[in-house]
C-alpha cells in the first residue's frame, strides 16, 4: 500500500498542513466537489480530491477519517482552513493541476476507487 | 464483487511510526582500528551479532559475526576491522517510517540496519526485532487507551443508576453559519469516540450529524437546534427548526433534488444527497415537515454492531418483500 508521503513526493505536491504527519497509509481515491457526495463515498483512509478549499473541506476529512485531501487547480485554503486543519491533524495537499490529471497520476500510482458494487 | 480495502491497526502502525521511535538508541559501535579478535570480545561480552563502525562520529561501515568466520578461516584474527567491514551502506533514516525499514530488510536480506539522522550521524540502529516489539508496544497502548475509555463509559452508564440513563448534547446551529458547519457533529463523534463506540459507527453518525448540521446552516431561516441523546445501546438524534418546512417529503428525499441556491452550489453544498446520506447512515429516520412552520428529524443509530446487523436486516427483509 501506498503511503501519502510517497503520493506528494510523486505528485509534487504542496504540504500545507503536516500536523499529523504524512507517514499514513492510504487505501484508496475518491473526487467531487460537492461534500455530500465525498460524504457518501469517500471511505476511511482515502485520498479525496476536489477544487473546494473552504472550511468545510476540513470538516468533511476529519469527519469521514480520510488520509488527506488535494486542492486542485491552484485553489487556495484561507488562513482560517489551514488553522483548523492544523488543529484537527488534517492534511491539505495543493497542486495547480487539474482533478483529471491528479487521479491520472494517483491511479497510475496503484491507487484505486471504490470497487463497483 | 470486491471488497473495499481495510487497513488493519498493525498496517496503520508500520507507516505512522517513525523509526526512531522503535530503533535502539545505545549502539555499541567499533573503530576502523580495531582488531577482528577485540571484535569478538565486544560481540560475546554484548551477545550481539554485529554493530557498526564508526570514524570520528561518522558511519563507515558495518561489521558482523559472519566477516569475523570469514577471518577466522583466512587466520586473519588480528587483522583491523576496516580490512574486513561492509562499506556498501545501506541504512535507514530516522524520522522516516518503519514500513521503509521493513522493505530494506526484505531487499537487501540484512540483518540490521544503522539509522542515521539528517546530518547523516549513525543515531541507533534496528533490527527486525525492534520492529515487532515496537508494535507490539504501541498496539499494547492502544488497547491500554481502549481500556481506559471502555472503563469511562462503564462509569457513566453502569454506576449512574436509573431505568434509562443518557447523555444529552445539544448544540445550537446558526443560519448561513458555513464556518461553524461540522462543528456539532464533530464534537458528537469524540464523544462517542470517548464513550468506546465503534470506529465505523463513529462515522455513520458523523454522517448522518454533519448532513442535518448543514440543512440547518443552509436552509433554516433561524438556525436551529440538533440534539443528541446517546444511550449505552443506541443514539438518538433529534434536529429541529423553525421553518420554511418542506412542501414535499418525498421529493425532499430523492437523491439529487436539491432547492439550494446557485451560491450555496457553488461552495459544494446542495447536493441534493444529505436526507439520502442519513438514511444511508441511519438505522432509522423519521422526518416530519410542515410549510411555514418547520421541520422535525429523528434519527436513531444502534452503537452494538450485532444489535444493527439485526435491524438491517429486519430491513432488507422488509425491503425484499416489497420488490415485485
Amino acid at each position: 500500500m501506498i503511503s501519502l508521503r510517497q503520493i506528494a513526493k510523486q505528485l509534487n505536491l504542496e504540504v500545507v498542513s503536516t500536523s499529523s504527519g504524512l507517514n499514513r497509509p492510504v487505501a484508496g481515491g475518491y473526487a467531487a466537489d460537492l461534500l455530500s457526495c465525498a460524504m457518501n463515498r469517500a471511505k476511511k483512509d482515502y485520498v479525496w480530491v476536489t477544487l473546494q478549499s473552504h472550511l468545510n473541506v476540513v470538516a468533511v476529512v476529519s469527519l469521514l477519517g480520510l488520509a488527506a485531501v488535494i486542492i486542485t487547480e491552484g485553489n487556495q485554503p484561507d488562513a482560517e482552513t489551514i488553522a483548523r486543519a492544523e488543529g484537527e491533524g488534517v492534511v491539505l495537499l495543493l497542486t495547480p493541476k487539474t482533478t483529471f490529471t491528479v487521479v491520472g497520476e494517483m491511479a497510475s500510482l496503484g491507487v484505486q476507487g471504490e470497487p463497483v458494487q | 464483487m470486491s471488497q473495499v480495502p481495510q487497513i488493519t491497526r498493525v498496517q496503520e502502525l508500520i507507516y505512522e511510526l517513525p523509526i526512531e521511535r522503535v530503533m535502539t538508541q545505545k549502539v555499541i559501535t567499533v573503530s576502523p582500528d580495531t582488531t577482528m579478535s577485540e571484535l569478538k570480545e565486544i560481540l560475546r561480552v554484548n551477545r550481539i551479532s554485529g554493530t557498526p563502525v564508526v570514524d570520528e562520529g561518522r558511519l563507515v561501515g558495518i561489521i558482523s559475526i559472519e566477516d569475523l568466520i570469514k577471518a577466522l578461516e583466512k587466520g586473519n584474527i588480528h587483522a583491523p576491522v576496516r580490512e574486513r567491514m561492509a562499506t556498501n551502506l545501506i541504512t535507514a533514516q530516522a524520522s522516516e517510517s518503519v514500513v521503509e525499514a521493513v522493505k530494506k530488510f526484505a531487499q537487501f536480506k540484512v540483518g540490521r540496519l544503522p539509522v542515521v539522522n539528517e546530518q547523516g550521524e549513525l543515531v541507533g540502529i534496528l533490527t527486525s526485532g525492534d520492529i515487532t516489539r515496537g508494535l507490539l508496544e504501541a498496539i499494547g497502548l492502544d488497547y491500554h487507551a481502549e481500556e481506559i475509555s471502555r472503563y469511562r463509559a462503564r462509569h457513566i452508564f453502569e454506576d449512574i443508576i436509573s431505568d434509562q440513563t443518557g447523555l444529552i448534547l445539544r448544540y445550537k446551529v446558526k443560519p448561513k453559519d458555513f464556518k461553524g458547519g461540522g462543528g456539532a457533529s464533530s464534537r458528537i463523534k469524540r464523544a462517542l469516540d470517548r464513550l468506546g463506540a465503534p470506529p465505523q459507527i463513529q462515522r455513520r453518525v458523523a454522517i448522518a450529524a454533519y448532513e442535518s448540521e448543514m440543512n440547518l446552516i443552509i436552509h433554516a431561516d433561524n438556525g436551529g437546534e440538533l440534539i443528541a441523546e446517546i444511550q449505552p445501546e443506541v443514539i438518538r438524534i433529534v434536529v429541529m427548526d423553525n421553518g420554511p418546512g418542506i412542501p414535499d417529503i418525498e421529493q425532499a428525499m430523492r437523491p439529487g433534488f436539491s432547492t439550494a441556491p446557485n451560491w450555496i452550489r457553488e461552495l459544494g453544498f446542495g447536493a441534493g444527497m444529505g436526507l439520502a446520506n442519513i438514511k444511508k447512515c441511519a438505522d432509522s429516520m423519521k422526518l416530519e415537515s410542515q410549510v411555514g412552520v418547520g421541520t422535525r428529524l429523528e434519527i436513531v443509530i444502534y452503537l452494538r454492531p450485532q444489535t444493527n446487523n439485526h435491524v438491517h436486516s429486519v430491513q432488507q427483509e422488509r425491503e425484499a418483500k416489497e420488490q415485485p
